[in-house]
């Protein structure tokens, strides 16, 4: 089975409504560590990004995923913005002129834009960021068409993943970002920039189902 | 949530509509968020930008004019602007002798000032330079950190900078004179209060009227500790020993004093500070060659202060003491 470019856009637009619909619990989550405005951040580079989709349908998966990344770093600010828009950026370039992503197509475009996300961030692994569960999810995507599962069952795995690195980030001490300024005080709480990146893999999950 | 707001989504906006109704000697951009100079560039000087999240007025904005900056970029409240925002500023402010970015250290600052360097290094050939602030001791500068966060020291940076390439510097003297007063800079900060961001809708954190938390920055993030509420002459001691730990201030030229408000705090607690702050500075031999006594970075209307000392030489007093006219500081213009 291979994503057709209108499940790609669908993925853009369910991540845009889950990001909408949990904008509070982000910035909550945020108001605990950081500086409470991942939600509202988020949610405005993301109905953004709505709105420029609404107007002009994209032709290709590059097209599509530049657009995304291009309106976010120009909607977004704080870390969020080069963050996400550096990893739609780079599935950009992975993905290339096409209208069809296969699974291993996809899983490489995801991964190309985990990568994209650690040149920008330089995060490691256990510093309670969003590649905490981005990571996860990237491999057990990889490991579950390396199976000979379907793409979609492979999302699945993909979001579930993501889920166990997001909620295994809440008892880690940051060490990045401004969750960082806190020291052991960051322990104990759910990184948001961790639950938003799972949200993106669970509505790729939906929407390529 | 009380505040003189129409909509928490308008905030941004329609503050710069007053700030550009307020003060005809600045120019602001509304779709891009940037104030200038109205008489910028000023050709063959070193153009200055700055920028960051708003809601630590009078930074950034109101240090634009002659003397300090050229241009400022408003982000969202406590949100770095976007790189787009810097690009056009760095292309408008650029008299021919190049532009240097201040920048704040925070992570996403630092992101999207860096994304901003490299498009307008791409775009336009203007050539940028950057410095980052991070004078905040409260903050382990170590591997396990996004590192000290720029706070107090930028203020004083932005005046003696402003002022370099007023004297014709070119890029490269400038961005070294900023480097200096970073490396010399400290600060340390704290609140009584907690502040709200108006999209939030409700305070950052939750401080109990009987505690404080030391070692805060601009952004109602906490501390990195919450001790009980003390006299003013104990909190100075906590905000001032660490600095000291920090650098020697002892020299002969003495430091450049500043205290600062953190938006809620009333000038009369600002005054009382200083004054015990002077009392432990002359105490540990440390020779105050000019103060700045104010809120000039804040954040919203936290309550609270912090500390910054800057180590002078002849050249930084004679920078300081230069004319600057803008609409947060002004003297001798």
């Amino acid at each position: 089975m291979s994503a057709t470019l209108d499940q790609l856009t669908d993925w853009v637009r369910r991540f845009a409504a889950e990001v909408h619909e949990h904008r509070d619990e982000l910035t909550r989550l945020d108001a605990a560590i950081g500086d409470a405005d991942h939600g509202s951040n988020l949610d405005r580079g993301m109905t953004a990004v709505v709105a420029a989709l609404d107007a002009e349908p994209q032709p290709s998966a590059a097209a599509l995923f530049k657009k995304v990344g291009m309106t976010l770093v120009s909607t977004v600010g704080g870390a969020s913005g080069p963050l996400y828009g550096t990893l739609f950026l780079r599935v950009a370039t992975s993905a290339g002129e096409v209208t069809e992503l296969d699974g291993p197509a996809f899983a490489k475009a995801l991964r190309a834009g985990l990568e994209g996300v650690v040149a920008r961030g330089k995060a490691e692994a256990g510093d309670k960021t969003m590649y905490d569960a981005l990571s996860p999810a990237v491999d057990a995507l990889d490991a579950a068409l390396a199976d000979g599962d379907p793409l979609a069952e492979a999302l699945r795995a993909a979001a579930a993943a993501a889920a166990a690195g997001r909620d295994a980030t809440i008892p880690l001490v940051a060490r990045k970002g401004r969750a960082s300024y806190l020291g052991e005080r960051s322990a104990g709480h759910q990184d948001p920039g961790a639950t938003s990146v799972t949200m993106l893999v669970a509505a790729a999950a939906d929407a390529l189902a | 949530m009380k505040k003189l707001i129409n909509d928490p989504a308008d905030v941004v906006a329609e503050a710069l509509r007053g700030m550009d109704a307020a003060h005809p000697e600045l120019r602001v951009d509304h779709a891009n968020r940037i104030v200038y100079r109205a008489d910028a560039p000023v050709q063959g000087k070193v153009g200055l930008i700055s920028g960051g999240g708003s809601g630590h007025e009078p930074m950034h904005g109101g240090f634009v004019g002659p003397g300090m900056l050229d241009a400022a970029c408003a982000g969202e409240v406590f949100t770095s602007p976007v790189p787009d925002q810097m690009v056009e500023a760095t292309k408008n402010v650029d008299g021919g002798a190049g532009v240097l970015h201040i920048v704040k250290n925070y992570t996403g600052d630092v992101m999207n000032f860096e994304m901003a360097a490299e498009l307008a290094a791409a775009e336009t050939g203007v050539d940028v330079l950057s410095v980052v602030t991070d004078d905040d001791v409260a903050v382990q500068d170590s591997l396990y950190t996004a590192g000290r966060r720029g706070v107090g020291v930028t203020v004083l940076l932005e005046k003696i900078v402003g002022a370099a390439a007023d004297e014709g510097r070119d890029l490269a003297a400038v961005a070294a004179v900023a480097r200096k007063v970073n490396g010399q800079g400290r600060s340390m900060g704290m609140a009584l209060t907690s502040c709200t961001v108006p999209a939030a809708g409700q305070p950052t954190f939750d401080l109990p009227d009987d505690q404080m938390e030391i070692g805060i920055g601009i952004h109602g993030e906490p501390g990195r500790r919450r001790v009980p509420v003390a006299p003013a002459r104990e909190i100075a001691a906590m905000l001032v020993e660490p600095v000291l730990a920090d650098l020697d201030f002892t020299g002969p030229d003495g430091v450049i004093c500043f205290v600062n408000g953190m938006g809620g705090t009333p000038l009369l607690e600002l005054y009382l500070m200083y004054n015990e702050v002077a009392a432990l500075l002359d105490k540990a031999g440390v020779r105050i060659a000019r103060s700045l006594v104010g809120p000039y970075i804040t954040s919203l209307e936290m309550a609270g202060c912090s500390v910054t000392l800057l180590r002078c030489d002849d050249e930084l007093i004679r920078l300081w003491d230069a004319p600057v006219r803008t609409p947060g500081l002004r003297w001798g213009a």
